[in-house]
């Protein structure tokens, strides 16, 4: 991955500073009309899920290929985007709340889209469990876990479209007009970039992890 | 008891190529090469932790090698599928027999697994070979060692397979059973089988054995098919590998 | 494709006579599960000794899943005794053959279980069993095959593991709570004074899309991961 030696240090530096732009551009948008400045968490609040949820894919698809080909490579990037669904949904975790205890009166509402999306986030909790304490095999073991995990993305975004909650539906996103849009698609632009460097980064990590495996197996050569 | 028709044309040798098996920082078994072939017994050989078992479970496909490919005839495992494996009967040290099952229904279990055709009078000469025809309605859980291996073994060859691993097959027998094993597998290799048994047992492989693989930390040290004890060429071979 | 369904088969039927034979099993799982009943039902009371209005329908699925991962961990462990899930594995069958055996033989002790599960939470709570029995079936029938399908494959994946005991409930609770919930759900819908079938229909039509995602996927992933 010659390529990682610039994508990494210049995608984090976008990242970074969109990120140092980005409360300005959330400050000029309109307030919305029933939660006030209260709702401007939701720029934040949305991309992480969006991210997670992607992240959740990304370890869904490494796994099955991991599953099929037994590429390392492909268990090292399951292990890294499953870091970061964990990642990405505990700022989801706790955004949500935030704004929950100021838009709605409580902390915590026991409806659809928190509870599957709390769920979602305790597997990949559970996959990194098994990773850890599961000993030799836990990589085959795990890829399992992440299709289950990545299978339930799309029960997670369709909960809300399927039984009337308090939970602002899908269709909001798209109907977005041009003042709000710009700085949701801006902080979702930004949280993407710095998804993917820390990824990248992760994935580096575990590559060296296995080349180190392989160094003291060749040692006893 | 000869192959099947079918099966004898399966393969003649089993042949192992540079196979490696780690886990993580583990290592197994290193660059292992090795060819069984049909009509042979061969022993593998060495202490606990050489990977023997590790080694039969690659050849049985249950274990995926890290590095390397096991060939079956001339085609490696992956061509093979899952009509591989009605080639293989494996006596693993865990036996593979359900304990609340009587002897004659772990067999005709495992049997109607197989598909085997004409079943119940393969079930019948296998209880008779095992010498538990007056036990067969018993259930297994209260058999003693011994007993339950002869059933175990009747069992890995029931559906006359062509590739026959055993795994520590002489533990926990008396004398007169291990006798009754050796000549045994005997038959299995002048019926054209490829026979490999892995033991740390020397006394009982003694006159058994056709050809010697030593095995030590995942390493091959020796394969050597000259006479002797097989004490007597294990520790040869041991010799010559430290030097 | 029939070679699988038999040799599902005969492995569903081996399970079965061995559990008809110790009864082992349905025993163990039926008194857990009239634990935690009892348990739970003495927790969601209100002062006068009442039911609290809802509780029947969660209690029922919260013992239905901890009873359920009880008999999952133990019926593998039994094949974990002589290793026989890998002389399961050694049969030249097709892999999902040894997953579905074992999933059909599992799913018909469970609905055994729950037959005199859901009688006697009929009993204890007054719920109107009778009101609407086919949806009711349904959505037990339905949310039993997905934890099944679910808790088979984890299950066996774990046989090997030195942690098993601990890991199953960790990674099996979160995948089918989604499961529970819709059956929860269903159920409130149908034990509720002014019974919703719309309603329950909906979460019938969610499990079933649960079950169909599940079984396709441990279908695809059972061989690949029960080969070391």
């Amino acid at each position: 991955m010659r390529n990682a030696r610039w994508l990494v240090p210049t995608c984090l530096g976008i990242s970074l500073l969109m990120f140092l732009c980005a409360p300005f551009l959330i400050d000029a948008a309109p307030q919305e009309v029933t939660m006030g400045v209260v709702q401007k968490i939701f720029y934040f609040h949305v991309p992480s899920a969006i991210t997670a949820m992607l992240s959740a894919i990304v370890c869904g698809v490494a796994s099955a290929f991991f599953l099929a080909r037994r590429q390392p490579l492909a268990d090292h990037v399951a292990l890294a985007a499953a870091e970061l669904v964990v990642l990405f949904g505990a700022i989801v975790l706790v955004t949500g709340p935030l704004w929950a205890r100021k838009a709605w009166g409580v902390w915590w509402v026991w409806e659809a889209r928190l509870v599957i999306t709390l769920i979602m986030w305790m597997l990949f909790v559970a996959y990194l469990m098994l990773r850890r304490f599961g000993g030799p095999g836990s990589d085959v073991l795990s890829s399992a876990v992440g299709l289950f995990g990545a299978v339930l993305v799309p029960f997670v975004y369709w909960s809300v479209n399927m039984w009337r909650t308090m939970h602002p539906t899908t269709s909001v996103v798209p109907t977005l007009k041009a003042p709000m849009m710009i700085p949701f698609l801006w902080a979702l632009s930004a949280f993407l970039m710095l998804y993917v460097p820390l990824l990248m980064v992760r994935v580096r990590l575990e590559q060296g992890r296995a080349a180190l495996d392989q160094a003291y197996l060749a040692l006893e050569d | 008891m000869t192959p099947d028709g079918a099966a004898a044309a399966a393969f003649d040798a089993v042949e192992l190529r540079d196979i490696s098996r780690h886990y993580g920082r583990r290592r197994a078994l290193a660059r292992v090469t090795l060819t069984c072939r049909a009509g042979q017994i061969l022993g593998l050989l060495g202490p606990n932790g050489a990977g023997k078992s590790t080694l039969i479970g690659i050849m049985s496909t249950l274990v995926r090698p890290s590095l390397g490919e096991v060939r079956y005839g001339s085609r490696p495992a992956s061509q093979w599928g899952d009509a591989l494996r009605a080639h293989i009967g494996v006596l693993g040290h865990d036996l593979f027999l359900y304990g609340d099952l009587t002897a004659r229904e772990n067999l005709e279990f495992f049997g109607g697994l197989y598909g085997l055709p004409d079943l119940t009078q393969r079930v019948d000469a296998a209880l008779e070979a095992a010498r538990l025809v007056e036990r067969a309605n018993d259930r297994v859980s209260v058999f003693s060692r011994g007993l339950r291996q002869r059933l175990a073994l009747e069992r890995a060859l029931l559906h006359r397979p062509r590739l026959v691993l055993l795994d520590e097959p002489f533990t926990g027998l008396d004398d007169e059973s291990a006798v009754l094993l050796a000549a045994r597998l005997k038959t299995l290799k002048t019926a054209g089988s490829v026979v490999v048994v892995a033991t740390h047992d020397f006394e009982a492989v003694d006159g058994l054995l056709d050809a010697v693989a030593c095995l030590r930390e995942g390493r091959l040290r020796a394969i050597d098919s000259a006479g002797g004890t097989v004490r007597e060429r294990y520790r040869q071979a041991m010799r010559e590998s430290w030097s | 494709m029939t070679g699988v369904l038999r040799a599902a088969w005969q492995i569903a039927r081996k399970d079965l006579v061995i559990e008809a034979r110790s009864r082992e099993l349905a025993s163990m799982t039926l008194f857990f599960a009239v634990a935690c009943i009892l348990v739970f039902a003495f927790a969601f009371v209100d002062d006068m000794g009442r039911p609290l209005p809802g509780a029947a329908a969660g209690i029922l699925w919260v013992a239905i899943a901890f009873s359920g991962t009880l008999a999952l961990g133990r019926t593998f462990e039994r094949e974990r005794q002589s290793e026989t899930l890998r002389a399961l594995l050694l049969a030249p069958v097709e892999r999902p053959a040894v997953y579905l055996g074992k999933l059909s033989a599992l799913l018909v002790l469970m609905l055994a279980v729950e037959l005199v599960v859901v009688a006697l939470v009929g009993l204890l709570f007054d719920a109107p069993l009778g009101a609407a029995p086919w949806m009711l079936s349904g959505l037990l029938l339905s949310g039993t095959i997905g934890f099944a399908a679910v808790g088979v494959l984890f299950a066996a994946m774990l046989v090997r593991t030195r942690t098993r005991d601990v890991l199953l409930p960790v990674l099996l609770y979160p995948v089918t709570v989604p499961v529970v919930i819709a059956g929860v759900k269903g159920t409130q819908a149908i034990f509720a004074p002014d019974p919703n079938l719309d309603l329950a229909a909906m979460w019938l039509a969610m499990l079933i899309s649960f079950d169909a995602a599940f079984i396709t996927l441990s279908l695809w992933t059972f061989g690949p991961v029960m080969s070391e």
